[in-house]
């Protein structure tokens, strides 16, 4: 069975309610592509001077951001206290964490739009009960070079102790983060069930389709 | 089985159930603005995929757009590119487009109820996580990401699982001057950031059936401010005379049928809702923002709260961290927080009904010498053109305000509208987050007729105590 491993380096933020505006600033949705956000990733805590897409300078680094910080800025996991990725819908903050080398974020719980959005790019988001997520946090303070091995397959997450953590999702998100599935794709194989649909509704609720160009 | 008006609407749109739980459900109502689609637009030609129905498509641009000058186009060259992205991609796929000097243009969560873009029982998805919004018209509406606005424009659906229904049930009336911003704020004072998160939620009792669509808009456009996805209010006798006689209503010829719908649109009396929380909307006073999360509410007569007498120290940390950014005190009251800037506008309260209230405490008055800079920002074309008409504009200008163009403006600051560093505003946005109206700018919400007061008394103060003695 085809399966995904993510190993690597927990980057710790202890704290709960981040939000997309953190992750990703709004001067940087004003971008029409998908790449390039990673440099961007939490700017406005990142880096001690403003910036925005035109900016071509070397940015200053705040030295007590944690992604500034040895070990953590070679994580490739974030680890987070509650509601992460909450407020508005801007796929930018995914784009942002997977560009920067983001594999996963695990939490206690995760904003509805932020969730989908994740799958959507092929970022893991993992919940984990909340003392499991505070003994993570414990351990990280007296070891911070820290790795979690994360097993799509079998939803758990092994720590450098070898504690091993389960966790639940969807089969559907597992398979969208191992074989990075083509929504849309799925979706249209049910396109004559959607075309059905659409002509029973014209003759139930023609006004909905009433031709509104003009 | 008796159904709630969520699961009434989910059942109306579904298309087909997968065996993992979740469904395709058929969306109505595309609308599209230039942040969130140009990468969705993009993704559709690389796989040469045609857009599904057009028909269902309303464009506007409205977040990265001047409120001033217009009539000299773009100055910056990014926002530009953004905007012209959208005219081009409408242009190319026959989307209908409202350019910026048309009256029809605003803030896409204003126009789409004010042109009955949306409708009731209609299902509207948006690029943006204050479609909620459009709930109030007992719509069901939800913001999404850049990836399903793909998926939607190529499929007309969007595969979803089901949420849990919630209802709040708020009996009573709002006192005088207290508005459905205030109501909203202390519910998610109550509930928290993430107390709706799963759920769909659907506003009842006396306060709402009494309640105009303007204000229920309000409380919608919110409820994802409380994790909710949708928000919704039953339809009614109100929703009933807004729906009627504007750009996209139903045509004569549907009209009957369309109504007949409409009228199931109400949740069934005994439906079971899997969670409900209940109060008496008369113990709501003026709700400000003291931090940098929605959830950091408290009233007019209250104090920000002291660290220390927190015992988790995780929330502890996160009061001072507020604290810390606000440039706040514990222990303050919130009645000597000094304002900067003044914002009246965004998705939450940009309509005519805000613009009366705020401007019916401006009359006569003029904004403190201590504010910098106080801007109202009207939702719409028609809602300018409209507050114009009823001298709302003079009233604004008189006192000090600046009378802008539509758009989504301070609300995010993506355009020229935003707080400088450590620069305090009274807002009547959405998101007090650190940061979101400008690089460490500090934001309190409020109502329009806080805000108001606000910009009068360079302070908060309390606008039931001002009309007394006005």
């Amino acid at each position: 069975m085809k399966n995904k491993i993510i190993e690597g380096q927990v980057i710790p933020f202890d704290q709960s309610n981040i939000d997309t505006d953190a992750i990703i600033p709004k001067q940087y949705l004003k971008s029409i592509k998908k790449s390039g956000f990673g440099p961007f990733l939490f700017d406005s805590l990142r880096y001690t001077d403003p910036g925005d897409l035109g900016t071509t300078k070397k940015r200053n680094l705040n030295s007590d951001f944690v992604l500034n910080i040895k070990p953590y800025s070679d994580g490739n996991i974030i680890l987070a206290n509650d509601n992460f990725g909450c407020g508005s819908s801007r796929e930018h903050a995914v784009w942002a964490l997977k560009d920067y080398g983001i594999e996963a974020v695990i939490s206690t719980s995760f904003a509805d739009i932020f969730y989908r959005n994740s799958f959507k790019n092929g970022l893991l988001l993992i919940s984990i009960k909340k003392d499991e997520l505070e003994n993570i946090f414990d351990e990280m303070s007296a070891s911070p070079k820290y790795n979690l091995t994360i097993n799509i397959q079998n939803q758990t997450i092994t720590t450098p102790n070898s504690q091993v953590y389960s966790f639940v999702i969807s089969d559907s998100d597992k398979e969208r983060i191992i074989f990075e599935y083509d929504d849309i794709e799925l979706s249209l194989k049910h396109e004559d069930k959607i075309q059905n649909y659409e002509s029973e509704m014209k003759l139930k609720k023609p006004w909905i389709f009433e031709n509104n160009n003009d | 089985m008796k159904k709630t008006l969520y699961d009434k609407i989910w059942n109306e749109h579904l298309v087909h159930e997968n065996t993992d739980g979740s469904s395709l459900i058929y969306i109505d109502r595309h609308l599209v603005h230039e942040v969130t689609s140009p990468q969705a637009f993009d993704g559709l030609g690389i796989k040469k995929r045609n857009i599904w129905n057009k028909n269902s498509i309303f464009a506007v641009s409205d977040h990265n757009v001047p409120t001033k000058n217009r009539a000299l186009g773009i100055d910056d060259k990014i926002s530009k590119l953004q905007v012209d992205t959208l005219i081009d991609n409408c242009k190319k796929h026959k989307i209908s487009y409202f350019d910026l000097n048309n009256i029809n243009q605003g803030i896409v969560h204003v126009i789409g109820p004010e042109l009955a873009i949306t409708q009731p029982g209609m299902t509207l998805v948006c690029g943006d996580s204050h479609t909620s919004t459009h709930g109030a018209l007992a719509s069901l509406a939800f913001g999404i990401g850049t990836s399903d606005v793909e998926h939607v424009l190529a499929t007309q659906c969007i595969n979803i699982n089901k949420e849990k229904n919630f209802k709040i049930n708020i009996t009573n009336s709002l006192s005088q001057l207290i508005s459905s911003k205030d109501l909203i704020l202390h519910i998610i004072k109550i509930i928290g950031t993430s107390g709706g998160t799963g759920y769909t939620i659907e506003f009842t009792g006396s306060c709402i059936e009494n309640m105009s669509i303007e204000s229920r808009m309000t409380m919608c456009n919110m409820s994802i401010e409380a994790g909710a996805k949708s928000g919704l209010v039953s339809f009614d006798s109100k929703t009933f005379d807004y729906m009627l006689n504007r750009k996209y209503s139903p045509s004569k010829q549907h009209l009957k049928n369309a109504i007949k719908y409409w009228e199931t649109l109400v949740s069934d009396s005994d439906a079971e809702f899997d969670k409900t929380l209940s109060f008496d909307a008369a113990d709501v006073l003026p709700q400000v923002t003291w931090g940098t999360s929605p959830e950091m509410t408290t009233d007019i007569n209250g104090k920000t709260p002291d660290p220390e007498s927190e015992n988790d120290f995780s929330k502890k940390q996160h009061i001072q961290r507020a604290l810390d950014y606000m440039g706040l005190k514990a222990n303050q009251d919130i009645k000597s927080i000094k304002l900067d800037k003044i914002f009246i506008g965004s998705c939450t309260n940009s309509r005519i009904e805000d613009l009366r209230q705020a401007a019916a405490i401006l009359e006569g008055y003029k904004i403190s010498n201590h504010i910098k800079q106080a801007i109202v920002v009207p939702g719409s074309g028609h809602v300018k053109a409209e507050a114009e008409k009823e001298g709302l504009d003079k009233i604004f200008i008189k006192s000090g305000f600046e009378w802008r163009d539509p758009g989504c403006s301070m609300c995010l600051g993506m355009n020229d509208d935003s707080l400088l560093p450590y620069e305090r505003c009274a807002s009547t946005s959405n998101r007090n987050f650190e940061g979101r109206q400008g690089d460490k700018g500090r934001t309190h919400l409020v109502s329009p007729s806080m805000a108001a007061l606000a910009a009068i008394k360079g302070h908060f103060s309390n606008v039931i105590e001002f009309i007394n003695e006005k």
